[in-house]
């Protein structure tokens, strides 16, 4: 198939899963960029296997005109960031449920939802919403954004004006066995302004959740998630962030269970002397059902004096599948750009695949950056010296396991946080333990 | 007691022997050196007693106080009383020294069924263990050997030893890469743990270590076997000759 055919194929597809969604009306401005985002889509297509980033994982599942069904599963007994004092905003199977959700007034926040907003003049939302999903194709086309961009109607908006005082936190519950969710959020943070995001919970069968992030000079933004207990999900979340000088920016994901998890991240650090760092712990057993988790990131400098960290581990077994595709691009002028990159698989069995693709593109001459991937299998020689002290060797296993993740979970500045992923994972780690 | 006999291992991917009829035994409260080439088998002896993988045992026996440890699992083995400070000790990146030493004392009460201990009872004596030997609180907080200069992982190995309180210490070259005094608190951390029950079994290169820890018998090792024993004399005849008259004597 030739290039142009492939791309017709593409389109062809594209407007093919518009035709079956209900395309939602009556948004006011919301439509003009909608229609903006349909029109993108139908130009580059659908993804394919054989487009850049798409060849390690498939998209069928996410472009598919309906959702496969994954069985609802019950929620841990005491879920993540429970004992966190926090703003609560909850969905169920991807619908913002007002009423189980906390009070949304609060000091220095402005928060409203996506269904509401087409009916108000959110100056600034207006401004964002879908405009770095727009921005983010250039190299690489990012069809499943867009896609959502035509078709969210849920979602929250959310600016803050200082510093706010708790986190607010997302909880995604389910019920329904074939729910199909398309969440867009938007996060605009004003000069000097610090917020902490938490997500949690399953949130759909099927979910395509985007987040677009807009730092002003100075902000500071703390996010973690955790995606988990919903072993048939198959979920896209990318997250689209705009980073203005001297922001910070920080995001960490906790990936356990899942047929197809794929998190992408386009990052453009656009001013001087911003700080970002994104990071992941994925932990998978084929056993479980599938496990397929993807982090494909972008990373843009174009600001001078600036540091980005990616740090990203997963441990995999019984035939799990953990995709790295990492990109740091350097743009002629950003100088005194300090890049990291490290993406690291620690396989427990031979079934189990990593793949990997670290890339880094340069256009300034005064930098640091380095990049890499690794897979490597646990240590023999620490597993026996801990052994050799009487720990038993399941428990010794666990500890290598725990220890290889931690890199990535100490990521996480907020302590509280940190342990109680830590402790979650522990429990992961105990259960999956042969 | 620790008693070896006729004792032969191979590696076990390679068609190689390295313990060639060896027989040892360390009484209830004795400490024994061993000295002996490079390459003799020294450290090969310690991992095979520990339970490390990767040998082939093809003849003889080696049991602790009657108890056959070539049988058990390594954790079993170090439950029973047997412990090897590790000539090069292992650095572990993400698994805290605090954590893995409690880890380890309740792993071996529990598997004695004994009370594990609380973790202000720990605390409490990994404290004073580690002051004894110079250990600052801030490496214990530190992962397992990580960034440690080669004495500092040594002295770990002692406080190691010193809160597992083992019957039989195997010390594979403990006194190399230490300074004149740390070799003395090492020493000193050693002699405190003589109870007159406890043995010990020192892997050295050196007669220096032996005038601060004073063994009652001194075995040469070579080629994979003891091939002399002797009182502590033997290892100054070592220190001033050398192996080849010993090696001689045996051809
Ligand atoms: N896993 C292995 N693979 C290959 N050769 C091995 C292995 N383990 C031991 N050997 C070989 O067995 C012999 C004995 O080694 P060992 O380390 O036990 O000697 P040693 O007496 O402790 O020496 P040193 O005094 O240098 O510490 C050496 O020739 C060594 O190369
Ligand atoms: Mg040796």
């Amino acid at each position: 198939m030739s290039r142009a055919q492939a791309l017709k194929a593409k389109q062809t597809a594209a407007v093919a899963r518009i035709d079956v969604a209900n395309l939602p009306t009556g948004g006011a401005w919301l439509n003009g960029a909608r229609k903006a985002a349909v029109s993108r889509l139908q130009q580059m297509g659908l993804p394919a296997r054989r487009d850049e980033y798409w060849g390690f994982t498939r998209p069928d599942l996410l472009v598919a005109p309906a959702a496969q069904a994954a069985p609802v599963l019950p929620v841990e007994a005491v879920p993540p960031f429970d004992a966190i004092e926090r703003l609560k905003i909850v969905f169920v199977d991807g619908v913002l449920d007002l009423e189980a959700s906390d009070d949304l007034s609060a000091e220095n926040l402005e928060i409203s939802s996506l269904a509401e907003a087409g009916r108000r003049d959110i100056h600034w939302a207006q401004d964002l919403y879908g405009a770095l999903e727009a921005a983010a194709h250039d190299p690489v086309a990012r069809p499943l954004g867009a896609l959502n961009t035509a078709l969210a109607t849920e979602g929250v908006l959310i600016r803050v004006t200082g510093k706010v005082s708790r986190p607010v936190s997302l909880c995604y519950l389910r019920r329904e066995a074939e729910s199909d969710a398309v969440l867009h959020h938007l996060i605009r943070l004003e000069a000097g302004a610090e917020m902490t995001l938490l997500e949690n919970g399953p949130a759909a069968a099927r979910l395509n959740k985007v987040t677009e992030v807009d730092l002003a000079a100075g902000a500071s933004f703390h996010h973690v998630r955790t995606q988990g207990r919903d072993h048939g999900r198959q979920a896209v979340a990318l997250l689209f962030a705009r980073i203005a000088e001297k922001a910070r920016f920080k995001s960490f994901t906790l990936t356990v269970n899942g047929a197809l998890t794929r998190n992408e991240a386009v990052i453009d650090i656009t001013g001087d002397d911003a700080v970002v760092t994104i990071a992941g712990a994925a932990a998978g057993d084929g056993s479980d059902g599938v496990f397929h988790q993807d982090d494909t990131i972008f990373l843009t400098h174009d600001g001078v004096n600036c540091q980005s960290r990616q740090v990203f581990k997963k441990v995999l077994r019984n035939g799990a599948t953990g995709v790295f595709q990492g990109k740091i691009l350097v743009r002629p002028g950003a100088q005194k750009t300090d890049g990291y990159q490290l993406a690291q698989a620690l396989m427990l069995d031979d079934d189990s695949q990593f793949l990997a693709k670290p890339e880094l593109e340069i256009h300034a001459d005064d930098v640091a950056c380095s990049h890499g991937a690794t897979v490597g299998a646990i240590d023999e020689e620490a597993l026996f010296y801990l052994v050799s002290r009487g720990v038993p060797r399941r428990i010794a296993k666990d500890m290598l396991v725990l220890a290889f993740l931690a890199d990535a979970l100490d990521e996480i500045e907020d302590q509280p946080i940190r342990d109680d992923l830590k402790s979650r994972l522990q429990g992961w780690v105990e259960r999956h333990a042969r | 007691m620790l008693e070896i006999k006729d004792l032969h291992v191979k590696l076990e991917d390679e068609d190689k022997q390295i313990l060639k009829g060896l027989s040892l035994t360390v009484p209830s409260g004795e400490v024994h050196a061993i000295m002996g080439p490079n390459g003799s088998g020294k450290s090969t002896m310690s991992y095979v007693l520990s339970g490390k993988g990767g040998y082939e045992v093809t003849g003889g026996s080696a049991t602790l106080d009657g108890v056959d440890l070539l049988e058990m699992e390594a954790e079993e083995r170090a439950a029973t009383g047997l412990f090897l400070a590790f000539q090069y000790p292992v650095e572990i990146p993400g698994v805290g020294n605090m954590t893995f030493l409690r880890t380890a004392v309740n792993s071996q009460r529990k598997a004695r069924g004994e009370d594990e201990l609380s973790a202000a009872a720990f605390l409490k004596l990994v404290r004073a263990r580690a002051k004894a030997l110079k250990i600052d609180a801030e490496m214990l907080k530190r992962p397992v050997n990580v960034g440690f200069s080669g004495g500092e992982k040594k002295r770990n190995e002692i406080l190691q030893m010193a809160m597992l309180e083992p019957k039989m210490c195997i010390l594979d070259e403990t006194d190399s890469g230490l300074d004149v005094d740390a070799m003395k608190l090492v020493a000193e951390g050693v002699n405190a743990l003589r109870d007159g029950k406890r043995s010990f079994l020192v892997i050295t290169h050196y007669q220096r270590l032996l005038d601060h820890i004073k063994p009652d018998v001194v075995h040469i090792m070579a080629a994979g076997r003891i091939i002399k024993t002797g009182g502590p004399d033997l290892a100054l005849e070592v220190e001033h000759n050398g192996y080849a008259d010993l090696l001689a004597e045996v051809v």
